[in-house]
């Protein structure tokens, strides 16, 4: 075996493993913190398909600002351990329906996906140019309309959250 | 292949063998400095004009008693120390010294350094939560909350920067720098220089904003459980996160290792002095700036410090990205 696909499938395992401990944990704080290390491997992953970029942004996005909001609201909310649901008997109907609808849907959206293509954007090409410009070009040219549909949906919280922060300090 | 592997570790030892003396010392220029500005002589006793003073230090740190608070979660107790340390470290090796001398020259340096700070916060956090200590809590919440806020502004001056360069790869931008006559970034984009300094002395928890440590309110904030060489092992990334951020100001805005080419061009001679030394001289310039600062400002109130952050340089950063990309489309398209 060559060191890329060893380094590969250590990078794979681990993301499995480390996803079934996050879930297993009691304490939050802790899970969250295996959640950190997920996210680094994934960040790993990135760095294999040459997209240096979207690796650190994984990194600088996912573990270093939304998972701190996490471990803030964990720390503001006070909980330590999670006592109930702990056991599988607490399981009802819709909670196991809805997961299988999850996975149904997971499943369908694998079938759709074409395996063994080659795309546009080969490892060749990122290669030659950089991912971050390559990331620009699909960006702002061929996906413009959803780009600015997600600004759209990412402005609706944040009006949300100055509403409530404004009714807090009238009271 | 393993031969290369031998040589890239020696490389590693090398730098970090060399950045733990130039942090040893730079405890010592501090206390020197803060000595002279207080009308004092700092250390004098140990070794001649009290040059020893770091050995000696490190020498009572590694013999002092190593305690663990009862009621702590022991294994992120210790592991908060060392994240910390760890990922100022890592940050070290994307940073160019001079032309050619960068351990690690990827394309994307500037994120990384970005990322590491932002993992670093992690290692604040952990420490404040594991100590099982309400100073130690706060501290720790209010370190990551700071360091959350500053980062915003910090990275679009940064971003300002990314638009001269075309690029995020620390070396291109020395290199893009030293095409202009001038041979700076500082001088169309003053402000964003501005922010950065500003941030970066919030980003390493210096004074006037080291308020996750302010003794009047908090002991020591996330340091409080910590003794020994745990605490030493903080202290240490403190130290070395003033290094790297004096290393980015330096690299980003002062041209790195380059010296302005008006002045190459007035005294050829300059050209023989290896750029490391310019790399040195600019980094610990602003390295002495840092310790004037922790000399003169007092300390700001938590509120205040969020409202420089975010009522400040935030738009100072956005003003400053803005002009930019004017300067960018009019004079240099």
């Amino acid at each position: 075996m060559s060191i890329p696909i060893l380094f590969f499938s250590y990078f794979a395992l681990a993301s499995i493993v480390l996803s079934l401990i996050v879930v297993t944990r009691k304490n939050y704080i802790h899970a969250v913190l295996w959640t950190l290390l997920l996210f680094i491997h994934i960040s790993g992953i990135y760095l294999f398909l040459n997209a240096e970029f979207f690796a650190m942004i994984q990194m600088i996005v996912y573990a270093g600002a939304i998972l701190v909001m996490l471990i803030f609201v964990i720390m503001l909310l006070n909980v330590r351990h999670e006592d109930h649901l702990s056991d599988l008997s607490s399981l009802s109907i819709p909670k196991v329906f809805f997961v299988f609808c999850v996975f149904g849907i997971l499943a369908l959206a694998l079938q759709a996906s074409y395996l063994n293509t080659i795309g546009k954007f080969s490892i060749d090409v990122v290669n030659t140019f950089s991912d971050a410009k390559l990331l620009g070009q699909v960006f702002y040219s061929e996906a413009n309309l959803p780009l600015i549909i997600m600004g759209v949906v990412l402005f609706v919280p944040m009006i949300a959250a100055i509403v409530l922060a404004g009714k807090r300090s009238d009271e | 292949m393993i031969l290369n592997i031998i040589i890239l570790i020696i490389e590693v030892a090398v730098v970090l063998g060399v950045l733990l003396l130039h942090v040893a010392y730079a405890v010592y220029f501090e206390r020197k400095i803060l000595g002279h500005i207080q009308a004092r002589l700092g250390p004098t006793e140990v070794g001649p004009l009290g040059l020893f003073q770091p050995f000696a230090d490190l020498v009572k740190l590694f013999f002092k008693e190593d305690n663990i608070p009862f009621g702590a979660d022991k294994f992120l107790f210790t592991a908060a120390p060392v994240i910390v340390v760890t990922c100022v470290m890592t940050s070290f090796s994307v940073l160019p010294f001079a032309a050619g001398w960068v351990l690690a020259n990827i394309n994307v340096g500037l994120l990384f350094i970005l990322a590491m700070s932002s993992l670093g916060v992690y290692g604040i956090i952990i420490a404040g939560w594991s100590s099982n200590s309400k100073y130690a809590f706060l501290g720790a919440l209010r370190s990551s909350a700071q360091i959350i806020s500053y980062e915003i502004p910090m990275g679009i001056a940064l971003l300002a920067v990314l638009i001269m360069t075309g690029s995020l790869n620390l070396s291109d931008i020395v290199y893009a720098q030293d095409k202009l006559p001038w041979g700076m970034f500082i001088f169309p984009q003053i402000i964003g220089f501005f922010v950065f300094l500003v941030c970066a002395l919030a980003e390493t928890n210096r004074t006037p904003f080291d308020l996750p440590e302010a003794e009047t309110e908090l002991v020591a904030g996330y340091l409080t459980e910590y003794s020994g060489f745990r605490w030493g092992l903080f202290f240490l990334a403190e130290y070395s996160a003033m290094y790297v951020m004096s290393s980015m100001l330096t690299i980003c805005f002062l041209g790195g290792w380059t010296l302005p080419p008006f002045l190459t061009n007035l005294l050829p001679i300059l050209n023989l002095v290896p750029g490391i030394i310019w790399f040195l001289l600019k980094v610990y310039a602003i390295m002495f700036f840092y310790i004037w600062v922790r000399g003169t400002v007092p300390r700001y109130r938590f509120d205040q410090l969020l409202k420089i952050g975010w009522k400040l340089l935030l738009p100072l950063s956005l003003t400053n990205l803005f002009i930019i990309m004017i300067i960018k489309k009019v004079f240099m398209p």
